[in-house]
């Protein structure tokens, strides 16, 4: 008794020095990235274009702007090939292929980030130059680059989505003369809604917070995008560039742009959890 | 993951069996851990206390275009020299200069000239001149520019090629991310008052700037002269090829420093290895790896 109390104890210190470290990493970037929102002014450093640290110029609209293009691509990228791949491997396929297929698509989320990067510029960025035209480095090739990286994410969710619908549903579906296909579109996807909309934006979370493999095939530019095939900078890639070199203010504008960074996500996250807690509510009172 | 119940059984037999025969090795390789725990701890200390106190340790700091010559410089030190420890770190050339103010580091390396500011903070050696060569495809009919076109290309004012003497078609300059010492040079030799268009792709690193221009005949990108290497052109500005006679003789005008910087009076093992670097020795090996010796 008096040994599962001291392991309790010591558990629970450790639960709480990496929710204490969370914390600490929460209130560092806060109070190193707020103060250079206040001084420049917000509006000034979420509204406007213009970054030009040597200058004194920190807008980061077009990094925002950057991100938000890169991941939508990545979420409709992404979800055409995810719910297509849970569609089948819960539905269709013969029970020993989703065996066979459902590691290896979790293998893909082994993969680290720098060779996703690196497979795009050597293969993907030059056949967009070659057939599309523009630098090859641009939103596309980042889109489908984060697109294959959020896949695993997205697939693994919408398949627990899609076998979390109670048997009885499509039973009676197909009692009532629906096709499989039918089935599927009308009830199966619409029962499972919530849950496929959760795997969404967690799969956007992942890709809005990537950025080794965005540096690589992005391209950077500070230009707002305006075309699917223009360069583009997100906001990590701008963390990231430009680190290694900052100071002063420069440095504190970085941190705000992981403030401003930090909060999308929570707030993806939060999205996310309302839409799976709704879920499971409605369950309960059924 | 458990989608694999058949299986199970099988493995955690094998983990039973693997865990048994390790048993023995283990506490043997417990005892050995500790020591070498107490070996490292023991090292960490001693390695701490020479190296705030003994004065036969040098630490550089600061540009990645200067620290493969510096680390080969040191290697070069440390044979010539035995028994002397040159310690060299990347980090950046404003890295560079925060490591030497603070003492952190005895010389910050700088791959740009000073600014008014930091000239009185610091006292520069210069160790050696580098040229900025400007890069562009084999396939790219261009050969040679003017400072004021390569301003016009790089500010985004000259947009197609066939404004220089190309085949028509879109430019598009690769720049280093802001803070790059090469960037900033490039800003203060060629842009003047002008601004890199935003639309330029920011690469973070040589090798990737080089890969990109390699790739895409519509590129232009700048980098060290000794790094130019081949599927790369470099072209001539105002006349004059980039080649170290040229920088030299002064015909070649997109030349920067390469620095070491220091702050205040400097220790007798720092000053030496300065020495070193700027003896005909040092400067003939600086001059092989493709930089432009100081005299």
């Amino acid at each position: 008794m008096k040994r599962d109390k001291v392991i309790g104890a010591i558990l629970l210190v450790v639960a709480l020095s990496a929710i204490s470290g969370l914390a600490l990493i929460t209130v560092f970037i806060f109070r190193e990235g707020v103060p250079i929102i206040l001084r420049v002014g917000a509006k000034q450093f979420f509204l406007s274009t213009d970054w030009e640290p040597s200058l004194g110029h920190f807008g980061i609209l077009s990094m925002m702007v950057g991100s938000l293009f890169v991941t939508v691509g990545a979420a409709v990228i992404g979800v055409v090939f995810s719910f297509g791949l849970a569609i089948v491997l819960t539905q269709f396929s013969p029970p020993g292929l989703s065996a066979a297929l459902k590691p290896v698509i979790e293998l893909l989320a082994g993969i680290p980030s720098v060779v996703y990067g690196f497979v795009g510029v050597v293969t993907l960025v030059p056949l967009i130059r070659r057939w599309l035209g523009g630098p090859g480095l641009s939103v596309l090739a980042a889109s489908i680059v984060l697109g294959v990286m959020i896949l695993p994410t997205i697939t693994s969710i919408a398949i627990d989505a899609l076998q979390a619908v109670p048997r009885s549903y499509l039973e009676g579906s197909i009692a009532l003369g629906a096709t499989r296909w039918q089935t599927v579109t009308m009830v199966l996807l619409q029962a499972a809604r919530s849950g496929l909309v959760a795997a969404v934006i967690l799969g956007m979370g992942r890709a809005i917070g990537e950025t080794m493999a965005v540096i690589m095939v992005a391209g950077n530019a500070l230009d707002v995008p305006r075309s699917l095939l223009a360069p583009v900078r997100t906001l990590t890639s701008n963390i990231a560039l430009e680190m290694g070199y900052a100071s002063g203010d420069h440095r504190q504008a970085l941190f705000a742009t992981g403030v401003t960074l930090f909060v999308i996500i929570t707030l993806l996250n939060v999205a996310a959890l309302a839409v799976s807690r709704q879920r499971a509510g409605r369950r309960r009172t059924k | 993951m458990g989608n694999c119940p058949s299986g199970t059984a099988d493995r955690d037999g094998d983990a039973v069996i693997v865990a048994g025969g390790l048993a023995l090795p283990f506490r043997t390789g417990a005892k050995l851990f500790l020591h070498t725990l107490i070996v490292i701890l023991g090292s960490l200390l001693l390695c701490d206390g020479c190296g705030r106190t003994s004065a036969s340790s040098v630490n550089l700091l600061g540009s990645t275009s200067i620290q493969p010559f510096a680390e080969m410089l040191a290697e070069r030190y440390a044979k010539d020299f035995p028994g002397q420890f040159v310690e060299v770190q990347g980090g950046g050339s404003t890295a560079g200069l925060q490591a030497a103010e603070s003492g952190l580091a005895n010389i910050g390396m700088c791959s740009r000239s000073l600014t008014a500011k930091e000239s009185l903070l610091f006292t520069p050696i210069l160790i050696a001149r580098d040229g900025l060569a400007i890069v562009v495809n084999p396939k790219n009919p261009v050969t040679s520019l003017s400072i004021e076109q390569l301003r016009a290309l790089f500010a985004g004012r000259i947009a197609n090629w066939n404004e220089v003497g190309g085949q028509g078609g879109p430019v598009r300059p690769i720049t280093r991310e802001e803070g790059s010492g090469t960037r900033e040079s490039f800003v203060r030799l060629v842009m003047g008052n002008e601004r890199i268009s935003r639309r330029s792709l920011t690469q973070e690193s040589n090798g990737a700037v080089k890969e990109l221009v390699k790739g895409d005949p519509a590129a232009i990108g700048y980098m060290s002269l000794g790094l130019v290497g081949p599927g790369l052109k470099a072209v001539a500005i105002e006349a004059a090829q980039p080649t170290v006679e040229n920088v030299l003789a002064g015909r070649y005008h997109l030349v920067r420093p390469l620095l070491f910087v220091t702050k205040g009076a400097v220790n007798s093992a720092t000053q030496k290895f300065i020495d070193f670097v700027l003896s005909p020795e040092g400067q003939s090996l600086l001059a092989k790896e493709g930089l432009v010796k100081i005299r």
